[in-house]
């Protein structure tokens, strides 16, 4: 109809900057990591990021810790949470939600006020005597053993894995959530009608049937885990620098070499495309997009 | 005035090679309820939008009270619609929504405050102003949207299947309504329904459409009684509709015998439909001299008003509604009377 | 699902996650009242850290910039998108879905990409136009970061209408426009209104598209990345609960706000049924 087609122009303003400032700068770091600063094609970007390959192996390996530790600390609340009562879970839900929408930066320093070396927990340790007791069985047990005054939480790999857990454990937990409870009862009542006692109704019915939801939580995990750059400034210290923060690097420290930070970013980009893809293909929940 | 209210003049349509309405040409009168009915995707809701001036035709004119009216926007139509599911607007509460094409028309408030009332008491809803849209049932709200439509007094009123979303009960009420509002307004009403009861019931003229084509136009006694072909009869009603041969005026012959009856005008030995009524046979026994024909009941349905059987004869198995209980197994003899024995030319 | 309520156990976890969550966060309010420069060492009830943030001048300068980008960046976005959600709405199928899945990339990608590719697209035209990084980039970035929220949230409402209200409001005697400002927009507001509200909250919280596009600029959230590097005082701490607070206010409001909008629609489809 002549109005449809009228109505539909009203979008093409968004369209036009839409790809001004997503499609294009999208093609400028795909071209940047295949140039080098006199506008050649090249691989070199690429064979830089080889001097780097321990940063990329940090970083999934603490994503994927991170990951796994969200999934076997959210998967019981999922669980447990699915079996309540519809008003207890929407104010539940609620509250898994309000600590996303919160500053990721005032989160991770909260953290930080409580790991540090004179922070909450190490004075709270050193309160009830922990310390001196660690300090204790540790000279009985060697000679060579220096006492300690703190434990060293902060600035270790420790930390940033549980800062990744602490931001993105909801994350983890809804998605399984919203698959659990979606799940047929009357699903569960034949398996309980044909002999199932509760044990072999999880491994049998709920557990396969929550798969989908449990590789969404996964790439929710996974995928900001894996491009995160303050988490590792903050609660790593130096000593642990993840691919957020090498990206970082080539466009605001030191060193501004865009190339090298185009390539990463685009090895990058490839990870989360591919793990969006895998989500979407096995998956659930169309809404999985509004809730990042 | 024009007799002819609204006339529709060789009226094509088509989406893209795809063609919806093929050859219209109906009018309709001053005062007149007529129903545009038939099966889904027959055109009828089509012709009602080119009406109401949603779609415009491909080709043919629309003619309204003598002027052409094609180009005209639906703003500007002296014609107002009540659509399938009200479009009632949710953000204001009846009284604004009934209020809403006076206000655009720049009517005076206190003048739309007497309209306005007047016609929430039409509608039955007398005390319903200040009700918010979604605190109305079903009923109500399709109430609601005819008097947001008929508040505006249209030349015309356009309904589109209003009554599909109600319950039975409900839905007999409301046809009795609009056909009670309708004679008390005297404005003309363009329905359109699959069902063909609600048609039936409703309408002064029927309109009976399929694949976009007019099938049949007249009275309901003069659909149901003379359906001119086989779709017809058989979407009005039920009906046996079986192969007969017209041997001459007056006498047919099918199911291994010759029949009188009442048709003539077609050419000697002519292939026909013949369509017979369920509700028209007498059930007679077996050895009955007048008996035409012998057959066994092959099942018996109880429908409240009637039973419906199914008699198998040598030729044919018969569809017949008779409020005589019968049991399977039974022989009867069925008996026709001329009047009973409709024939049409093949279609 | 199952018949079985949770036992003890359950609930003790579910009370534990929560715990889990919400004890940095409490913490850190806590702290913003210490009346020792420790963060984590109680002295003393004081508010003395919210005083010395109003005379802190470059927080205050911050706040200024984040509160005028996330307005200015929000209602940009939100009326782009509500006339792009109608423009979409109104396109054929062929047309939207792709569309809507460029609109989606803002989305799913990882803010760092977002922000970076931003970065060399202001830096590559700001050396041949001749301009800098500063308010205009920022602003640009948030608006272009905030649309497709907006979207996502006009969407779904613009999919509810009742097909026929544009043409019952024609029937009626509207012209297009008339049609358009007295009836669709009407009926899509709440889903505007949360889309502007949404709008408004992500800029306010965002941090790593600000801070690779702000230049020499910055917001709230960058003023306390540079706090924390230094590590000082408990001002952060205040700030912070500022920023918390205001946050949860944001939400309860749009939280509340889809509720009550779900109660209304759910009722009006029951209603319908009869």
């Amino acid at each position: 109809m002549k109005n449809r087609r009228l109505a539909s122009l009203s979008a093409y303003p968004y369209v036009v900057w839409m790809a001004i400032f997503v499609v294009i700068p999208l093609v400028l770091v795909v071209f940047y990591a295949f140039t080098n600063d006199a506008g050649q094609f090249t691989t070199a970007n690429f064979n830089e990021m080889g001097s780097y390959t321990m940063v990329f192996v940090r970083s999934l390996v603490l994503s994927a810790a991170a990951t796994a530790v969200c999934l076997i600390l959210g998967y019981p609340v999922a669980y447990v949470l699915a079996k309540e009562s519809a008003g207890v879970q929407r104010i539940a839900l609620m509250l898994l939600m309000l600590p996303m929408w919160i500053n990721f930066l005032l989160r991770t320093y909260a953290w930080m006020s409580i790991l540090e070396n004179t922070g909450l927990l190490n004075t709270l340790f050193s309160d009830i005597g922990l310390i001196a007791l660690v300090n204790k069985i540790g000279s009985a047990l060697s000679s060579s053993y220096v006492p300690i005054d703190h434990f060293q939480m902060i600035n270790t790999q420790g930390a940033v894995i549980l800062g990744m857990v602490y931001n993105y454990l909801p994350f983890m937990i809804m998605p399984i959530h919203s698959v659990i409870v979606k799940i047929d009862r009357a699903t569960i009542e034949a398996a309980q009608d044909l002999g199932a006692d509760d044990v072999t109704v999880f491994r049998k019915v709920i557990f396969p049937l929550s798969l989908p939801g449990v590789l969404s939580g996964i790439t929710m995990v996974f995928v900001p885990s894996v491009s995160t750059f303050i988490l590792s400034k903050l609660l790593g210290g130096g000593t642990t620098m993840l691919l957020g923060d090498l990206i970082e690097l080539q466009f605001m420290g030191g060193a501004y070499n865009p190339h090298l930070g185009s390539a990463i970013s685009l090895i990058m980009m490839i990870i989360v495309m591919v793990c969006m893809a895998l989500m979407n293909r096995f998956g659930d929940g169309e809404d999985q997009a509004v809730m990042l | 005035m024009a007799e002819k209210l609204i006339n529709l003049e060789n009226i094509h349509k088509d989406y893209g090679g795809k063609v919806v309405l093929d050859n219209i040409n109906l009018y309709v009168r001053d005062k007149e309820f007529v129903t545009l009915l038939g099966p889904s995707g027959c055109g009828k809701t089509t012709t009602l939008r080119i009406l109401g001036g949603f779609e415009t035709p491909s080709q043919g004119v629309v003619y309204f009270d003598g002027k052409i009216i094609n180009d005209v926007p639906p703003n500007k139509r002296q014609i107002n619609t009540v659509f399938q599911r009200y479009a009632l607007f949710t953000h204001m509460n009846v009284y604004d929504n009934v209020a809403f094409g006076l206000r655009i028309s720049k009517v005076k408030e206190s003048e739309i405050k007497e309209r306005v009332q007047r016609m929430l008491k039409l509608v039955n809803l007398p005390d319903y102003a200040d009700r918010a849209v979604s605190s109305l049932s079903g009923g109500e709200q399709q109430r609601i949207a005819i008097a947001r439509a008929l508040v505006n007094h249209p030349r015309v009123l356009l309904l589109d299947e209003p009554l599909g979303a109600l319950d039975l009960k409900l839905r007999q009420n409301m046809q009795r309504e609009l056909k009670a509002i309708q004679q008390q307004v005297g404005i003309t009403f363009v329905y359109v329904t699959h069902d063909q009861e609600e048609a039936l019931t409703m309408s002064d003229t029927i309109v009976v459409m399929n694949k976009g084509r007019i099938q049949q136009i007249g009275t309901p006694v003069d659909i149901y009684n003379e359906p001119k072909n086989a779709f017809v009869a058989d979407f009005i009603g039920e009906s046996n509709i079986l192969d007969g041969v017209m041997n001459k005026d007056y006498l047919v012959t099918f199911c291994g015998r010759q029949f009188e009856c009442l048709d003539k005008g077609f050419a000697p030995d002519e292939n026909v439909d013949v369509v017979v009524r369920p509700e028209d046979f007498e059930l007679l026994p077996p050895d009955d001299e007048r008996v035409q024909m012998v057959g066994t009941v092959k099942s018996v349905i109880f429908m409240g008003v009637h039973y419906e059987i199914m008699v198998e004869t040598e030729h044919f198995t018969w569809m017949i509604q008779s409020i005589y209980e019968t049991h399977v197994g039974d022989r009867v003899g069925l008996l026709l009377t001329p009047d009973d024995i409709h024939i049409m030319h093949k279609s | 699902m199952t018949n079985k309520k949770n036992g003890f156990w359950g609930r003790f976890l579910m009370f534990l996650m929560l715990f889990f969550l919400y004890a940095p966060i409490f913490v850190l309010i806590v702290f913003s009242f210490n009346s020792s420069k420790s963060r984590s060492v109680w002295t003393g009830f004081t508010t003395d850290w919210y005083v010395k943030l109003l005379h802190n001048s470059a927080i205050l300068n911050a706040l200024y910039t984040t509160l005028l980008v996330s307005v200015l960046a929000a209602i940009i976005a939100t009326i782009a998108g509500t006339f792009a959600s109608i423009g979409l709405y109104n396109m054929r199928r062929r047309w939207r879905e792709p569309l809507l899945q460029v609109n989606n990339i803002p989305v799913i990608n990882a803010d760092i990409i977002t922000g970076v590719s931003l970065c060399i697209l202001f830096v590559f035209l700001g050396r041949r136009l001749g301009f800098e990084l500063g308010f205009g980039t920022l602003l640009i970035a948030h608006v272009t970061f905030n649309i497709p929220y907006v979207i996502l949230s006009v969407m779904p409402k613009l999919r509810q209408l009742d097909n026929n209200l544009f043409e019952a409001a024609q029937d009626l005697g509207c012209t297009w426009m008339q049609a358009f400002v007295k009836v669709i927009i009407p009926e899509i507001m709440p889903g505007i209104v949360n889309g502007l509200l949404m709008a408004f909250t992500l800029s306010v919280d965002d941090f790593v598209i600000s801070y690779f596009t702000a230049g020499s600029v910055e917001t709230l959230s960058m003023r306390i990345y540079a706090m924390t590097k230094k590590r000082i005082s408990p001002e952060i701490n205040a700030i912070s609960t500022i920023l918390f607070v205001t946050i949860l206010l944001l939400l309860i409001i749009i939280n509340v706000r889809e509720a009550r909008q779900e109660k209304a629609a759910k009722k009006r489809r029951e209603e319908f049924k009869q």
